[in-house]
């Protein structure tokens, strides 16, 4: 019996009049990796954001439904948002890292969580680099500018960042559809080694990629969640007929 | 394409404006130039004035001008900057306080800088100094008078919205994406501002800071009736002093001058210095500001 | 081995707590970014109190004008800077802006109330900073009398029978504005056009920030220019006899002006989308016509908004006022004639004024009516042309 991580309850999202969302329900296991697919502005994204409370940057935005981590609410008016994040990680789209360098970017979160010995942070920084498999490559060069890797190592150097303030859950924002191939592999191996340990959601516009990285996959379309099921049922076997028409290629 | 008499005529003339505005800027420096550059020296920078004016350097003006415009700068650059700030990360755009405060940054930009003086008038001389005056020195006229802090920080209100624009500009060069993973990871939105988006701003406040320090260096209109002197034997020793400033002197002399053949050297040579130092911070401010613009491409 | 992290230290997100989630309620109080946001949001506010102050200390000192009673008059001179005033002897080279004013102005007694006879001019050619130094009012007039005479044409403050005359210079002012507006304009506006439609990429990018260089200019530098070359310059060539006037006066204003109106007209170009350029030239429309009847009609809310704003600078401009106009305050239509300007009165008389007198509020007076001015343009350029822009763009 898997543990539920996240169970969502009849979550709405709305943009001034315009609804993003409309009562969406799910149970997101532990220690898996969740796919969110579906065409381009069905919501997925948006849904994601929900998780981690990005959404509530926004300006004009209004939530309604619950969203259960760990015995609460995380909607709940008590709830600290900045402890939150800490606890729920996120990789964007493209990398992000800050103008600094690796080790800055890596220490980062455990600075601002108030951890300043030199030896522990550096022991935290050696273990997510290690985390996000980018230690031999730039192990020699802690201290160069971030901006100067490459794409594909940028994004390794953001996972690195998220997986320092030790996470639960890792939320992806297509993480890999700025990457070349290759460094997409590595991303997807990484996503594979990680969920061991971590619960991993992964919004991707790439379907073979869900396919291929995830353990269950949901089917956003406007801003409905139409299926979700094991992932492999639903590339070969989905019961909504839409699920199978977005799958086969019918529209998208 | 076929190029019609009307296109080139059209692209000539405005080509002409252009060519007639760089003529007009390179005309200024040059006559300035050529006039005062022979009398330019060390000891005319360093000395002060000699024989009613008509000798000697204009070493106190170039201090006053300095000492008021250090005030002004440590008053109006940290005032502005955080007004930027609030500008940039804490203004939601659809709230009334936000949009008044711009009109408001918009209004104080706008403003004849002879009205600056009014204010350092009615306000810092009179009500501010007097008020103190009252308190601290029973009536007696000390600070309800002209002096170098009244000019200083009326001033500082000159160059507020200069310092707001450039630094709020700078900070909204920080891209979105850097912003939020500093939130995604957990940081509060102070820590965001003070870790991330202000280091990555500085040139923008080096820039606000040098346009400001500009500015404050060549305005007259406002230290006219708040501090200015033409002629003063000692450097100003205390807040409350009157002070000597290279624009007032410029002015003063070009047209209250009784020794016009004497005075003619200095009031170029005067003049040079002040448009060498304006002129070089502005061209650092535009350099710097063509970076931070190229940043964001 | 990759394991996972362990962070013992984690202040917040909690390990060994038996209750995982507690730590995620209870909202934490955060000191510094309480604090942090209360100042900044303090900070900012003061913005706003700043133009309130503005408003309210500048019209404070005009209140005793609009008072029944007369004005204080306390005798508290108001300390003047420590400028010795020296004898004025004519200026070599403007024989007629400065006077030789040692001697006392010489003034007809005149009943109260009276227009005066046009004998004045003699007196109005003098440049009143100077004519009033050696010359105190015998009597302190009535404010009341002095507001029934702002409308009148004579500004003689300093007299036996002070007149308060505003309307010269409005009058001046606006000419001086009328002239440098002509001429700053077009230049303004052609070289925007040709910077933002014609200019080549790596020109463009030499040409603006060179152009903004010249707003980098202390009006004082510009003032002295036009004192000391413009004026002569201006003189040869046009062969008028006063050397110092409205038209010089103006033509200075404009190298002030024309920096304001350029780059603001410059944005606006650059603001219209690039699209419609190129659907103008996928056309086959040249860039001439492309720019004079695609981009500048789609443009003119913001060239509006940046002739307001030109406007405004030269109406508030006194330094260069007061070293190229020639300071008399008459109202002739002849543009080679002195000119006296609103701020630039203020900025000749305030220092030698006695504080709180008629004078006094009356120069404040001035004060306010350039400050309502200025706001009124601006807010006018703000909201009306920037809806009007807004409102264009979305196919109003």
């Amino acid at each position: 019996m898997k543990d539920i991580k996240v169970n969502v309850k009849d979550l709405s999202v709305f943009y001034g009049t315009n609804m993003a969302l409309n009562k969406i329900s799910m149970e997101i296991p532990e220690k898996k990796v969740t796919a969110f697919i579906g065409p381009s502005g069905c919501g997925k994204s948006t849904f994601l954001r929900t998780l981690n409370r990005m959404n509530d940057l926004i300006d004009n935005v209004r939530i309604e439904g619950e969203v259960w981590m760990d015995d609460i609410d995380i909607y709940h008016k008590d709830v600290d948002v900045v402890n939150l994040r800490k606890k729920v990680g996120m990789i964007f789209q493209k990398s992000n890292p800050f103008a600094k360098s690796i080790y800055e970017n890596i220490a980062y979160g455990p600075k601002i969580n108030g951890i300043s010995q030199k030896q522990k942070l550096d022991e935290i920084v050696e273990l997510s680099l290690k985390q996000a498999a980018i230690w031999d490559e730039v192990k020699d060069r802690l201290h160069d500018s971030a901006l100067g890797l490459s794409g594909g190592q940028q994004q390794r150097i953001c996972i690195a960042r998220t997986l320092a303030v030790n996470p639960d859950i890792i939320l992806m924002d297509e993480p890999a559809s700025a990457l070349d191939p290759i460094s997409t592999a590595h991303v997807e191996a990484l996503i594979h080694e990680l969920k061991k340990y971590y619960t991993i959601i992964i919004v991707t516009h790439n379907m073979q990629q869900a396919a291929r990285t995830s353990d269950l996959t949901a089917f956003f379309y406007l801003g409905e969640l139409v299926e979700m099921d094991k992932t492999r049922t639903i590339f070969t076997n989905p019961a909504k007929k839409q699920t199978e028409d977005y799958i086969s290629g019918r529209f998208g | 394409m076929k190029r019609t008499t009307k296109d080139i005529v059209v692209k000539s003339l405005t080509g002409m404006s252009v060519l007639l505005i760089l003529f007009v800027i390179v005309a200024i420096l040059t006559v300035t130039f050529i006039g005062g550059w022979s009398h330019l020296s060390w000891e005319f920078l360093t000395e002060f004035p000699k024989e009613g004016m008509t000798k000697g350097g204009i070493f106190p003006a170039v201090v006053g001008t300095a000492v008021m415009t250090l005030i002004m700068t440590l008053v109006a650059v940290p005032f502005g900057a955080i007004t930027a700030i609030y500008l940039a990360e804490y203004a939601s755009e659809r709230s009334i306080l936000a949009k008044t405060i711009r009109f408001a940054v918009k209004t104080l930009a706008v403003v004849p800088s002879i009205i600056f003086g009014l204010f350092g008038l009615g306000f810092f001389i009179k009500f501010v100094g007097f008020n103190a005056d009252k308190l601290l020195f029973a009536g007696e006229l000390h600070w309800g008078q002209p002096n170098i802090l009244w000019a200083s920080l009326t001033m500082a209100l000159l160059t507020l919205p200069i310092v707001i624009v450039s630094v709020e500009e700078s900070i909204r060069t920080v891209p979105r994406e850097v912003r939020e993973a500093s939130l995604a990871l957990g940081a509060t939105k102070w820590q965001t501002i003070r870790q991330v988006v202000l280091p990555g701003s500085i040139t923008g406040i080096l820039t606000g800071t040098i346009l400001a320090i500009s500015r404050g260096a060549g305005e007259v209109a406002p230290i006219l009736f708040t501090g200015a002197a033409y002629y003063l034997a000692e450097l100003p020793t205390s807040l409350s002093d009157q002070f000597m400033s290279l624009g007032y002197h410029i002015y003063i002399m070009s047209t209250q001058s009784t020794n016009v053949d004497e005075t003619l050297p200095i009031q170029f040579a005067t003049t040079l210095v002040l448009l060498l130092l304006t002129f070089s911070l502005s061209l650092v401010a535009v350099v710097l500001r063509y970076r931070i613009r190229k940043k964001v491409k | 081995m990759v394991k996972k992290l362990k962070s013992k230290k984690d202040a917040s997100v909690e390990t060994v707590k038996p209750e995982p989630a507690s730590s995620l309620l209870r909202k934490q109080f955060r000191f510094s970014d309480w604090l942090a946001e209360r100042v900044i949001k303090t900070v900012a506010f003061l913005s706003i109190t700043i133009v309130a102050l503005i408003f309210i200390f500048v019209f404070r000192e005009t209140l005793p004008i609009f008072s029944r009673h007369t004005a204080s008059g306390s005798g508290e001179v108001q300390p003047s800077p420590a400028m010795t005033p020296e004898s004025y002897s004519p200026e070599t080279y403007s024989p007629e802006s400065y006077s030789e004013a040692a001697a006392p102005v010489e003034l007809k007694p005149e009943p109260y109330g009276v227009e005066p006879a046009a004998a004045a001019d003699a007196d109005t050619t003098k440049d009143a900073a100077s004519t009033y130094r050696s010359h105190v009012s015998e009597q302190e007039p009535s404010p009341s009398s002095a507001v029934s005479t702002l409308l009148s044409k004579d500004w003689q403050p300093v007299s036996d029978n002070p007149r308060f005359g505003l309307l010269p210079l409005f009058f001046g002012t606006l000419k001086v504005t009328l002239i440098a507006i002509l001429f700053a304009g077009p230049i303004a506006i052609l070289a925007a056009i040709y910077t933002a439609m014609f200019a080549p990429n790596r020109i463009r990018e030499f040409i603006k920030p060179a152009i903004e260089l010249l707003a980098g200019f202390p009006s004082v530098v510009i003032g002295f220019f036009a004192l000391m070359v413009l004026a002569t310059f201006l003189q040869n060539l046009l062969g008028y006899s006063g050397r110092l006037n409205g038209f010089v006066g103006g033509i200075a204003m404009a190298l002030a002006a024309i920096p304001v109106i350029y780059t603001l007209t410059e944005d606006a170009l650059s603001a219209v989308p690039r699209t419609f350029t190129e659907a103008s030239l996928g056309l086959g429309a040249s860039l001439r016509q492309t720019a004079f009847q695609v981009v500048l009609p789609a443009a003119t809310p913001g060239i509006f908004a940046a002739l307001l704003l030109g406007i405004g600078r030269v109406f508030g401009e006194t330094m260069i006022a007061l070293m190229a106009t020639g300071n008399a305050a008459v109202i002739s239509l002849n543009p080679f004639d002195s000119v006296r300007t609103l701020s630039a009165t203020i900025g000749a008389e305030m220092a030698e004024v006695v504080f709180g007198d008629t004078h006094y509020s009356v120069l404040f007076l001035i004060g306010s009516l350039l400050f309502i001015f200025t706001f009124s343009l601006n807010a006018l350029a703000e909201f009306y042309f920037k809806n009007k822009l807004i409102r264009k763009f979305q196919g109003k």
